[in-house]
């Protein structure tokens, strides 16, 4: 009965969609109030509705109800609670409905937060909400119905691909499509905005805080997901440059693009059809970005052939949005008129900087992401693109950028002093100097470690650059300390964001240049009792147990001592699962971290005659990327608690 | 000719001309970078068949797919040999490294590395897809094409 009532309020959000995609529409065209406020309310009956259903699909989960086929495909009676909720948008047909819910959450939000919006423009913001609803629940009910029913039910489920039993990748997925749909918002104010044609400081002021909220979702999923890789595979690794990977990043680069232009249409009144396009670009990515992962069209485009309508109505639905909003945009952006001017070398000119080389960066990803879809249509045979072409290609365009980033926030607004911002970064170019040189020195001053040296020095030049701006802001050192305290309590909050960030970025650029220059690396067969010694320490392996019994899994422990110097420093025990439902082995990593390394063990197949492969890392600095990541989210929610960027707070007047 | 205006600022036409040309260096650039990066950053992929069909230089880095040949796998310490058959054509593989969680034998397989001298295709890395499921997309489409397709090969 649950799955019934699941499936009726679906289709019922289906039928309120489309009122909501049109009523509001033709109100605002009119300007006809009690229409406009038709999307309102459509936008908590959408909400209720899909909250329904998906509480209906969870439910069916949660008591393990086998008849329904959804549940049957993904899930078992011995998997753990976690699990068995997570495993509700661990397939393709939940995450579907797990997508709309959440864009109904922020439609809900929009109808109730945005009470200060002009009438007009929340009017048309809601109905292209509820557009991308139509267009998703349609999807939904058509092609991939979570709530079929089996007849008659089986007596237990197939189970949860054991790889994604894992807590961090339970809530990977709610936080991705929290970002993901939250450049939703972005966008719908984008089409509503050019339905007015009209797009103003106010407008950007609307714009931020959402695009900032999406921002930090997106960025906790990307960490989130990466760092699950990285601890759960096996391979040490934290990216791999694979196409879902690259989905989600791809509309992290166009977002954070879109943050930082949406500032200067804030600011200065410029950039407007630019912004726009950067808010299409960012949705449109996101949207890309989860056909990718969950359809598998950049794998192999016969898995269209596999599911012919699905394939095809995700084709239909991605060239309707990306090219509709285009059009639209060809037809209504020469109308926006620029207003502030600016000279090349200025604030703005450092953000347009910054735009245009995450723009092509973005670029960059997306064309070797889709290649090998296009190669394998125009039979140009079967091939992939590595992180070999990613690395070379995207970190020569980040440099420049970072490089810019320290530089930016000292060029003054309109016409900026770039001799004068370059002098009074003297400290952070004598910083960066110094790291780099340091670390140099420190590894042997060989041709191969002068990468890393640069990585070190681009990082301290961020971070010494970003302490400099903040300092002057408050102007620390140049009175008394009391003033400068003053000042620092009274500096809004989307400074301290900015600043955060953009140090959190530093951090992040230590880890990675850490990790791809020194991480050292050992494979071989070890007997009980052995020891290896990795980069200063010791890892003697004490023994295997086998047959440890988990909740729905056997496995099989190793126990490894870590000592340096003789002396204890951690105890480590990597495992090898065997899952029951489905049969399937999985490897579990043991990690020590000291905040700047990580021991990293892996154990595999027993070799027969009393030896077990292993694989020990030593990891330089990877947790900083991780931790950087948790910085950087920081970051974006003091930016939101800014007073400016409460949402709804900005109104139009203040602009006039 | 686009007037300057009066003080500092700069008129839309030369703001518009600074955003394309900006615009034009990055795509530039990265056309450039695309271009050098293109040799070592992609892979194609071939299947016994195609290693022996066409010829392929020792140098050169390939993704070698197909099913691991069952009774072939032989594990000595750290080191594996295997052989990856197309049901047409076989290739022998040598690997150094833990193997993935999904390898075994019957199954799909996708190893990436070079041929040597005497047609033993040395993996760098045998890849674990953490697909849904165990045949990687790339030998599913191969054998189809082959007409070696079972539907036994796709567990769930």
């Amino acid at each position: 009965m649950i799955p019934e009532i699941g499936h009726y309020t679906l289709i019922l959000a289906l039928f309120v969609a489309i009122v909501q995609a049109t009523v509001p529409l033709i109100g605002a065209a009119r300007d006809d109030r009690p229409w406009m406020e038709v999307g309102r309310t459509a936008a908590l009956a959408q909400f209720l509705l899909v909250a329904i259903s998906f509480g209906a699909l969870t439910w069916s989960y949660v008591t393990s109800d086998f008849s329904v086929s959804n549940v049957f495909e993904n899930s078992h009676t011995d998997k753990p609670m976690l699990y068995k909720i997570s495993g509700v948008w661990g397939n393709h047909e939940g995450s579907m409905l797990l997508w709309v819910f959440i864009l109904a959450v922020y439609g809900m939000a929009l109808a109730s937060f945005g009470r200060n919006l002009p009438p007009a423009l929340r009017a048309r913001a809601l109905a292209v909400q509820a557009m991308v609803s139509v267009g998703f629940l349609a999807f939904i009910i058509f092609t991939s119905d979570p709530f079929t029913r089996l007849d008659p039910a089986p007596l237990n489920g197939k189970g949860l691909n054991p790889l994604l039993q894992d807590p961090g990748l339970a809530f990977h997925p709610p936080f991705l499509y929290l970002g993901y749909v939250g450049f939703s918002m972005a966008f719908s104010f984008a089409i509503a905005a050019l339905i007015e044609g009209r797009v103003d400081a106010a407008w950007a002021r609307w714009v931020r805080p959402w695009t900032l909220v999406a921002w930090c979702f997106l960025t906790l999923g990307i960490a989130m997901g990466s760092w699950w890789a990285y601890y759960t595979l096996g391979w040490g690794g934290w990216w791999y440059w694979d196409p879902t990977e690259n989905a989600s990043f791809m509309p992290w680069l166009a977002g954070t693009a879109l943050l930082h232009s949406a500032i200067v249409v804030e600011k200065r009144d410029t950039l407007k059809a630019w912004t726009i396009l950067l808010a299409i670009f960012a949705f449109s990515l996101s949207l890309l970005g989860t056909f990718i992962v969950r359809s598998g069209i950049v794998t192999s485009v016969h898995s269209f052939a596999a599911d012919p309508t699905r394939g095809t109505f995700i084709l239909g639905l991605l060239v309707l949005v990306i090219g509709g909003s285009l059009m639209l945009f060809a037809f209504r952006a020469p109308s926006l008129k620029a207003g502030g001017l600016f000279t090349p070398l200025s604030r703005e000119g450092a953000l347009l900087l910054n735009n245009v080389l995450m723009s092509t960066a973005c670029g960059t990803v997306l064309l070797g992401t889709l290649y090998p879809m296009f190669a394998d249509a125009l039979n140009l045979g079967k091939v992939s693109v590595g992180p070999p072409f990613f690395n070379a290609v995207f970190v020569p365009l980040m440099i420049p950028m970072v490089a810019t980033m320290a530089l930016g926030p000292m060029m003054s607004w309109r016409r900026g002093d770039l001799g004068g911002a370059l002098s009074r970064l003297k400290l952070a170019f004598l910083m960066a100097l110094v790291a780099g040189m340091a670390s140099w020195l420190l590894h042997g001053g060989s041709v191969k470690d002068l990468e890393a040296a640069g990585g070190l020095a681009l990082a301290a030049w961020l971070f010494v650059g970003t302490l400099v701006e903040w300092a002057e802001r408050i102007k620390l050192f140049q009175g008394p300390l009391a003033e400068s305290f003053d000042r620092a309590r009274r500096l809004p909050r989307a400074a301290y964001g900015m600043s955060i960030t953009h140090a959190a970025l530093a951090v992040v650029i230590v880890g990675i240049t850490g990790s791809a220059a020194w991480t050292t690396e050992k494979i071989q067969v070890m007997h009980p009792g052995e020891t290896v010694s990795l980069a200063g320490y010791d890892l003697t392996l004490n023994g295997v147990e086998d047959g440890i019994k988990g909740p729905n899994y056997t496995a099989s422990r190793a126990s490894f001592t870590a000592r340096k110097g003789g002396a204890w420093v951690a105890d480590m025990s990597p495992e090898k699962r065997l899952y029951t439902m489905p049969p399937r082995p999985t490897t579990d990593a043991a990690i020590h971290t000291n905040f700047i390394s990580d021991l990293y063990a892996v154990v595999g197949d027993a070799d027969g005659k009393g030896g077990y492969v292993t694989r020990l890392y030593h990891n330089t600095l990877v947790p900083w990327i991780f931790i950087g990541a948790v910085i950087m989210v920081f970051g974006g929610m003091v930016s939101l608690t800014d007073r400016r960027h409460r949402i709804g707070a900005p109104s139009r007047k203040r602009n006039v | 000719m686009a007037q300057k205006p009066k003080g500092d600022a700069v008129t839309r036409k030369q703001r518009r001309l600074y955003f394309v040309l900006l615009g034009m260096l990055a795509l530039g650039a990265a056309t450039a970078l695309v271009l050098t990066a293109v040799g070592d950053g992609m892979v194609y992929f071939y299947t016994p068949g195609d290693l022996q069909t066409k010829h392929v230089g020792p140098d050169r880095r390939v993704r070698l797919g197909g099913l691991v040949q069952k009774g072939s796998v032989i594990k000595d310490g750290s080191h594996v040999s295997f052989i990856v058959t197309d049901l047409t054509a076989t290739v022998a593989v040598s690997y150094t490294g833990v193997l993935p969680d999904l390898f075994r034998e019957g199954q799909g397989v996708v190893a990436e590395g070079k041929l040597d001298g005497q047609g033993t295709f040395q993996a760098s890395e045998v890849l674990a897809k953490h697909d849904e499921n165990y045949m990687p997309k790339e030998v599913a489409d191969a054998l189809k094409k082959s007409g070696h397709w079972q539907d036994e090969y796709q567990h769930k």
